[in-house]
């Protein structure tokens, strides 16, 4: 459903300011949503002032800075902090991406911290992924044949085959895209959208995979797959450069060369 | 097993009231406020053909309306919406093809989508009142 406002417990309100240290000449601000499960009070946004001469480059860094000198209590999740394993997906200055692909110095001014849009929030930057998973796993994302192997073991694809995996396989499931992706914040209960999509047309593009009927039955749904509009806010954000819109359009043509 | 307490109801994360919506976005919604307009605007049309139906006196009425301030710009919007429409349009026939996908074709879309609008809004003003 279209709902333009939060609900009342999630307006938030204005936080505490944790001051940069005496001293420093070179100071960002931070403005950083938080949300504390264990009190029920709203969520709040926390302004810190961080020494930029003595933080990394990356949001990331300054976010871990904090947590390592300011206030603990920041949570987030984040693991290998070059942009591979998805973790550290977040809204930053208007935009999803990887807080550890993002320069600092590409944000002007206050640098603007919030967790993945239009999601519940468990704690901090964290948000409930829990659907979203349901929702890959719904489209069953492994290789699915009837047929035997050959001798060899294994199953060969030509380089031509295999090129049609590339832009697919790449993507590290972060879902800035879905949580951009407006069809998906009013439909998102049944609309699958952008990154599973994308998964999506990974098998049905698999040479390898015998179950494409299947698999595009499943998605011949009004919500499943039709509410993306082409929007464009996927590919527009996917701190990984690939292009879920093109992945959905694709399904979509195979559905009508399939209808004949 | 202990049961753990049922933690209170999860917050929303903001989403419209912080994201950064690209032009293609706003140029999507546009979309869709437009053909909401052109459905409106398609009943003053049938209005002016039923008008013209009824007779010289109806017709006049209905042409009086239109000759106002008000009829100019409900006009006016009109055709901005209609060129709108058409050229956006025209645009999804690409992207329903699987064209013009990359975030540089994107952009140029948005350009030629906004610019094809004023000249053809313009240009049948021009035909319409020389």
């Amino acid at each position: 459903m279209v709902e333009f406002s939060l609900p009342k417990n999630s307006k938030p309100t204005k936080g505490k300011t944790y001051p940069a240290p005496a001293g420093a000449k070179n100071v960002k601000r931070f403005d950083i949503y938080r949300y504390d499960p264990d009190s029920g009070a709203n969520p709040r946004i926390d302004s810190y002032d961080v020494d930029m001469d003595t933080c990394g480059p990356m949001v990331l860094d300054a976010l871990l800075k904090i947590k390592d000198e300011t206030d603990q209590t920041l949570t987030l999740r984040r693991s290998c902090r070059e942009g591979i394993c998805g973790s550290c997906s977040m809204n930053i200055d208007g935009g999803n991406t990887l807080a550890c692909l993002k320069p600092i110095d590409e944000c002007n001014g206050t640098v603007k911290v919030y967790p993945l849009p239009h999601m519940p929030v468990v704690k901090d930057l964290v948000p409930d992924l829990t659907h979203i998973y349901a929702q890959y796993a719904s489209i069953e994302p492994w290789m699915k044949n009837d047929t035997p192997p050959p001798s060899s073991g294994e199953r060969l694809q030509s380089p031509e085959e295999r090129e049609k995996l590339d832009g697919l396989w790449e993507c590290i499931l972060c879902f800035c895209c879905t949580t951009s992706c407006p069809s998906y914040w009013w439909n998102g209960d049944r609309y699958l959208g952008p990154a599973v999509l994308l998964q999506a047309a990974r098998w049905i593009n698999d040479s390898r995979d015998e179950a494409t009927g299947e698999r595009l039955d499943d998605l011949e749904d009004p919500f499943k797959l039709y509410r993306c509009h082409t929007i464009m806010n996927c590919t527009n954000t996917c701190p990984k450069g690939l292009n879920p819109a093109k992945a959905i359009a694709d399904i979509k043509m195979k559905m009508v060369e399939r209808a004949g | 097993m202990t049961q753990a307490a049922k933690p209170a109801a999860r917050p929303l994360s903001p989403h419209l009231q912080i994201y950064r919506l690209p032009l293609a976005a706003w140029l999507s919604i546009t979309h869709r406020i437009t053909g909401v307009g052109l459905t409106l605007g398609t009943l003053l049309l049938t209005y002016w053909i039923t008008a013209a139906a009824y007779g010289p006196d109806a017709y006049a009425a209905f042409t009086d309306y239109l000759d106002s301030p008000l009829g100019y710009l409900v006009l006016f919007g009109f055709s901005v919406a209609l060129f709108y429409h058409l050229c956006n349009g025209i645009r999804h026939l690409f992207w329903d093809a699987g064209k013009n996908f990359e975030i540089a074709a994107t952009n140029r879309g948005n350009v030629v989508v906004l610019v094809g609008t004023v000249v053809l809004t313009a240009l049948a003003w021009f035909l319409a009142l020389a």
